[in-house]
């Protein structure tokens, strides 16, 4: 188990143009707290991209490598083969990628990478659309969120499909690891992180990371709404591990009414007749 | 060591004498024997690489490009529909100066589906910020698979290779070839070792964003790294010919240029047929000539004017089409002759053949070249110079196979 209390006060992101209340900043800056320096990040066009590696101000204090938006997975296999020529295997490769970047576009990569069994870690930072472009709905939507491309109006009511499970998807790969996790959790989320990391072979990592601007909410909200999405069981969090899949328990879940009346993206589900 | 390679053998010879550390790739027809080649020689221990088995060209060009940042000499190879998924990626290795080589087996691009070699593929990827390079033969295959690698990673260069060479004719025809000693291939092309690397001890980032202000600078910055490769390229054969004893002339490949008055402009294997026919009409004293063009990307303005310059005709032939204009080939050798200025510029006639896999007869070759003589009897004769009428010797008027653009 991860101690917040001991994790380094020094930063390996820092002096990103992320949105105050940025979820997505929040879940690299933590993950990077337990990955340390000896990591190199790959990524792709993104919301974290754009806030991080626009040059000259660039935000990483470690090696970052930006791939094509379906890449980011099959980058990785280069980096991994690569730094294992070099003599480097003692040097993390971490995935970086939005939930369009991963569970959409980026899934025919991320399924070869993890069934070649080469050894990274994936996280998924998971504000349920593609906020970078505008808030356009991505396949880990939620049913019933409002996006630019799922507009509410006379004959739409917002998203009409489920979200994609993404853990089962990795878990039909037999990945050694596999998580969900929430920024509201920090001790839960990088202790997954830890795990992630001292998996031999592929690991993934979901971390809920909610988005002011795309949610509609006040950026001072989004621990609350990290913590109350996974308390009124709209974000469970769960692993796989050894092939055993393994839920945690909500034991006094609240009202799904709290979560959702504080986003805008959900204000048509309740507004009154 | 005198071998019986085909194209695709000779590539991957050079692949594992280049010591190429990382492969990945996706198989397509008929590049795909390239990675099998390969595959077997790491398997069987003659090479030390990694083979990363990707589900995809999109795939395997961003694998390679993973493994290029950290410093490692790496390799892929495709043709058509393969290179046409890759798009995307072209531009980012090359916009990150990532010193890749891919060996390109041309092949039309569908529809209608064709297995059969033409170089749309290489072409439609001509403003990818790639050095296409073309080769005649097998041996040419090896020779410059092993010079691409220099090429590409000279630091005043430091931009991707693609050495194309056609599907079937080179990719599955065999020859004599003469493979070069490890030991010599080690003294050209010493471990590659780039000044920036993924390196936790140095953070650096690969694949930056770059706002109105710089992003121009990034891109003029590539073009002039791609003008200076011309001189690059000649420095590289010129030392490889040094070493191994074989020349191609670098950019361009002239066969009986001097004083002839039509000149056939071609790339790839056809040349083989062309330098054939050249003979024939030569004996018969006809003033014809033959350049080959090798360096399609960075187009050889001064090189091609050069040799050009004298003549009345230059006949260009592309195995591609710019659908709804010319041959590309055609159109860049208008241009190039249209911004040297000088009285007498000659007459460019452009045509269009061997498209998937069509077969380039000698006849054709020599239909080609008897128009455009009977273009420069016109000529001199004061009347209307315009290349016209029937392409092929057997009367055939305007061949499906062989157009005049």
């Amino acid at each position: 188990m991860v101690k917040l209390k001991e994790l380094p006060g020094n930063e390996l992101v820092q002096g990103s143009y992320a949105c105050a209340g940025c979820g997505g900043i929040l879940a690299v800056r933590m993950a990077l707290k337990v990955l340390g320096p000896e990591t190199v990040i790959v990524t792709t066009p993104s919301c974290l991209l754009g806030v991080t590696t626009f040059y000259p101000q660039l935000a990483f204090k470690v090696p970052c490598v930006n791939v094509t938006f379906p890449s980011t997975a099959a980058a990785i296999s280069g980096v991994v083969a690569g730094l294992r020529r070099r003599g480097k295997s003692g040097v993390k490769v971490v995935g970086l990628a939005g939930d369009g970047g991963t569970v959409d576009i980026g899934l025919q990569a991320l399924s070869g990478a993890i069934e070649r069994g080469d050894n990274f870690i994936f996280i998924c930072y998971d504000n349920e659309a593609y906020m970078n472009t505008g808030v356009q709905r991505s396949g880990s939507t939620p049913p019933g969120a409002r996006t630019t491309t799922t507009p509410v109006g006379r004959a739409g009511r917002g998203e009409d499909r489920p979200k994609k499970d993404m853990l089962a998807i990795v878990a039909a790969h037999n990945i050694p690891y596999a998580a969900t996790a929430s920024i509201g959790y920090p001790q839960d989320y990088l202790t997954k992180v830890q795990k992630a990391m001292e998996t031999e072979g592929p690991a993934y990592v979901q971390v809920l990371a909610p988005c002011p601007p795309g949610w509609g909410y006040s950026s001072h909200l989004t621990v609350k709404l990290a913590r109350l999405a996974v308390q009124t069981g709209q974000w469970p969090l769960a692993e796989y591990e050894g092939g055993r899949l393994t839920v945690k328990e909500v034991a006094n879940p609240r009202p799904l009414n709290e979560y959702l009346a504080l986003q805008a993206r959900f204000a048509h589900l309740l507004a009154s007749k | 060591m005198r071998a019986y390679l085909n194209g695709n053998e000779a590539v991957a010879t050079a692949v594992r004498l280049a010591r190429a550390e990382v492969v990945a790739a996706y198989p397509i027809t008929p590049q795909s024997t390239i990675v099998e080649k390969i595959a077997e020689y790491i398997a069987d221990g003659s090479m030390a690489a990694d083979y990363i088995r990707v589900e995809s060209e999109h795939a395997a060009l961003a694998a390679c490009y993973g493994a290029a940042v950290t410093g490692t000499r790496v390799f892929t190879a495709t043709s058509s529909q393969g290179l046409a998924y890759m798009f995307e990626m072209l531009h980012y290795v090359s916009g990150c100066r990532v010193p890749l080589v891919m060996a390109v087996t041309n092949r039309g691009l569908a529809a209608p589906w064709t297995i059969w070699a033409d170089h749309q593929d290489a072409i439609a990827c001509r403003d990818t910020g790639w050095i296409q390079l073309y080769v005649e033969t097998a041996q040419e295959a090896l020779d410059t698979c092993l010079q691409a690698y220099k090429i590409a990673a000279h630091p005043e260069v430091l931009t991707p290779v693609m050495v194309c060479l056609d599907g079937y004719v080179l990719s599955h025809t065999e020859e004599i070839v003469d493979v070069p000693d490890q030991e010599a291939v080690d003294v050209f092309l010493p471990p590659y070792r780039p000044e920036y690397a993924v390196d936790p001890a140095r953070p650096i980032v690969f694949g930056i964003g770059a706002g109105p202000e710089l992003y121009p600078a990034f891109k003029h910055y590539q073009h002039q790294a791609m003008l200076r490769a011309r001189e690059i390229i000649e420095d590289v054969d010129r030392e490889f010919a040094a070493l191994f004893g074989r020349s191609y002339g670098g950019l361009v490949d002239p066969y009986y240029c001097d004083g002839a008055e039509v000149v056939l402009v071609l790339m790839g294997a056809t040349a083989g047929t062309a330098r054939e026919v050249v003979d024939d009409l030569r004996r018969r004293g006809e003033q014809v000539g033959l350049l080959r063009l090798r360096s399609f990307r960075p187009f050889p303005v001064a090189a091609l004017r050069s040799v050009l310059a004298g003549t009345k005709v230059v006949a260009v032939l592309d195995r591609d089409c710019s659908f709804g204009y010319e041959g590309v080939l055609a159109t860049e050798i208008k241009a190039a002759l249209q911004g040297a200025n000088v009285p007498g510029t000659p007459e460019v006639a452009g045509f269009t053949g061997g498209l998937g896999g069509s077969d380039i007869r000698p006849e054709d070759l020599a239909g080609i070249f008897r128009r455009c003589l009977e273009a420069v009897r016109r000529r001199d004769r004061g009347e209307s110079p315009a290349v016209s009428g029937g392409c092929s010797e057997n009367g055939k008027a305007e061949g499906i196979n062989l157009w005049l653009s």
